[in-house]
């Protein structure tokens, strides 16, 4: 497409009308790329060498041979030397902070969207700017009250404590309002004229409407839930809980003693799940975030 | 098939009155067209009807039950909305079936019902199909399905035809006719388009400002409009409106120019001296008389054209004349007196018959 455009009459200037401003658009793009995926392509690399080969400093480039003892010794067993949990058992962890959080959030956000946005009540505006100003208020601001309430709870160290504290998620309320209010009028009546009480409309029409929205948040809230670092380090003191953010933090002691490759083998591990998240749900992540007609 | 009973219809947004009092009593089968200008509260009716509104005074009675208090979906009506409202993420046989699904009817009779729906809409090509696979025609009928199939004991229509381009307004509009004769479904048609009301209303119902401004037939409401609010807004181009004074014998009216008009014989109690509005629909007007018409405007229609003046007075008016437009400036007019009106010029209103 592009080539056929600008064989036929390509304006000055524009990139593609000449070589050398074409050399440069792909330069300046190959230097991009390289300063993202080069971090990466070393933990991909050092991951597959022995202890000794990063310990003296060394930053391979290439493929080691010692990727299976490295990924089957962090998954099996973790980190020997800080008496560490296998990073199976941090991974799955991870996986259900992750997942119930972002569940948790969708299925909060989406309720009080929809009594927000269809629902007149008393006090209604000022439910929805209660939960609007939480926005200014993230988990780092609230964390010394939070923790007296979890602790308080008796739930430190345990999957609730956990999770619950992360749940409520004003953005994502913001966010299903804001569609809804898209949602005709005409709509809701002509479903009211039909019989569908408020239930049933949620159920049959809101809901499935809402499914490219509730991908895109999935992807998000998934990846916001698996990076959760601050308050899995204040509430977990115990290994069986631990996730694997924490762990890998754990993993670096001071200098001398830290085991680099198996630190790189556990980065690439955690890295899996966001990213094969955002593969699989990419098509409905990017309908979701562009599609406006409904 | 039901008979609509509206009482005393009052509602207020706040402290504005919108509705002051409607009455009105739809026969069985009979079809009504509610017309009138934006804001008059033509729709504000319909929904008061249909439960989607609560209706601050008044009663409504389906077939004499009392249905002010209840749900929209307790009334047994359906309705056709101006922007469609179909489910968008519902083929077109769910958007059809979905209420009678709620209503818990079997497999078998949903299906039975949607498919003569849809064969006597033309629809059956397209009952899997999704409404944005739709054009706007094919829309307006799945809406008209989704009401068709519920068998309610009355239609409400929400200006369906606006959103149509105006080729398809009139074939839809002549569907719709021959549709509702058909079922024989008591129906309530709003409308601001007066072509569409006159075309399809067993009898209209003209909204003014929150009043039942006139509530007759078609052709009732044609000649012989109650007020000047009516005779103005029924009818195209509108009619002329001349102000006048009844003569002493009461039998014409001086208009402010000086010439005399003869008002028809027997039709109107006017008092002598009494101010009155003169009216004449621009179809009615001979191209021999007193008065004289400056043209100023042409508008040629093909089969005739609409020619727009001034009197000498300084009054405008328009006049449809057959054929070719005419090629004076200057036109000598006169109002063909069997189709003078007469109002009186306070109140508005169509002066009553002699007693």
């Amino acid at each position: 497409m592009a080539e056929a455009r600008n064989s036929i009459a390509a304006p000055v200037g524009m990139a593609g009308s000449n070589p050398r401003a074409d050399m440069l658009t792909h330069v300046v793009l190959v230097l991009g790329v390289l300063l993202f995926a080069l971090p990466i392509w070393i933990v991909l690399m050092g991951s597959t060498h022995d202890a000794g080969t990063i310990g003296r400093g060394d930053v391979p480039l290439l493929p080691g041979a010692e990727a299976a003892a490295n990924y089957s010794a962090v998954w099996n067993q973790g980190n020997k030397q800080r008496a560490g949990v296998p990073v199976s058992t941090m991974m799955f962890n991870s996986a259900i902070m992750a997942l119930l959080i972002t569940f948790g959030k969708i299925a909060i956000s989406i309720i009080s969207a929809y009594a927000v946005a269809f629902f007149s009540f008393p006090g209604r505006m000022l439910f929805f700017w209660a939960i609007f100003i939480t926005l200014m208020l993230p988990v780092e601001v609230r964390i010394f009250p939070t923790f007296q309430v979890v602790s308080d709870l008796g739930l430190v160290n345990t999957y609730a404590g956990l999770i619950v504290p992360l749940i409520a998620s004003a953005t994502a309320t913001l966010l299903f309002r804001q569609f809804f209010l898209t949602i005709p009028d005409e709509l809701v009546e002509a479903a009211k004229m039909d019989g569908a009480g408020p239930i049933r409309f949620f159920k049959d029409v809101v809901l499935p409407l809402s499914a490219t929205n509730i991908a895109a948040l999935f992807v998000i809230l998934f990846v916001y839930g698996w990076n959760q670092y601050l308050w899995p380090l204040l509430v977990t003191t115990s290994t069986d809980v631990e996730t694997i953010m924490i762990g890998i933090v754990k993993m670096l002691g001071s200098q001398g003693d830290t085991e680099w490759h198996l630190v790189m083998a556990t980065t690439v591990l955690a890295l899996l799940p966001p990213v094969a998240i955002v593969i699989l749900m990419q098509r409905w992540f990017v309908k979701g975030l562009v599609e406006t007609e409904k | 098939m039901a008979e609509l009973k509206l009482s005393g219809i009052v509602k207020n947004f706040g402290a504005v009155r919108v509705l002051h009092g409607i009455d009105l009593v739809v026969q069985d089968g009979e079809m009504i067209v509610i017309v009138g200008a934006s804001g008059c509260g033509k729709s504000t009716l319909l929904r008061i009807v249909a439960g989607l509104e609560r209706s601050t005074g008044g009663t409504v009675l389906i077939d004499d039950r009392d249905v002010t208090a209840l749900e929209p979906a307790a009334r047994d009506i359906a309705m056709v909305f101006q922007n469609y409202a179909l489910y968008p993420h519902m083929r077109v046989f769910d958007n059809m079936a979905y209420g009678l699904r709620i209503r818990g009817l079997s497999k078998e009779d949903i299906k039975r019902r949607v498919q003569e729906a849809a064969d006597l809409l033309g629809l059956s090509e397209l009952l899997d199909r999704r409404p944005r696979e739709l054009s706007g025609g094919q829309r307006q009928r799945v809406a008209m399905g989704r009401a068709i199939v519920r068998e309610p004991k009355l239609f409400l229509f929400d200006e369906p035809l606006s959103n149509l381009d105006a080729k398809l307004r009139v074939a839809m509009r002549a569907e719709i006719k021959r549709l509702q004769r058909r079922l024989g479904v008591t129906s309530l048609f709003v409308t601001h388009d007066q072509v569409e009301a006159m075309t399809l209303g067993d009898r209209l119902v003209v909204m003014h400002e929150g009043r039942a401004a006139q509530i007759a037939s078609p052709m009732e409401i044609f000649e012989r409009p109650a007020d000047t609010y009516v005779a103005g807004f029924i009818g195209s181009p509108s009619m002329n409106f001349l102000p006048a004074t009844i003569t002493e014998d009461a039998k014409a009216a001086t208009l402010s120019d000086g010439n005399i008009i003869a008002l028809p014989p027997g039709q109107f109690a006017a008092r002598p001296g009494q101010k009155v509005t003169l009216g004449i629909r621009p179809e009615h007007i001979s191209l021999t008389g007193p008065l004289r018409l400056t043209i100023d405007l042409v508008e040629p229609l093909g089969s005739e054209c609409v020619v727009h003046g001034k009197l000498a007075s300084g009054e405008i008016m328009a006049l449809r004349l057959p054929g070719a437009p005419p090629s004076a400036t200057v036109l000598d007019i006169a109002p063909r007196t069997e189709h003078l009106h007469v109002f009186d010029a306070e109140t508005g209103k169509r002066l009553p018959p002699p007693a």
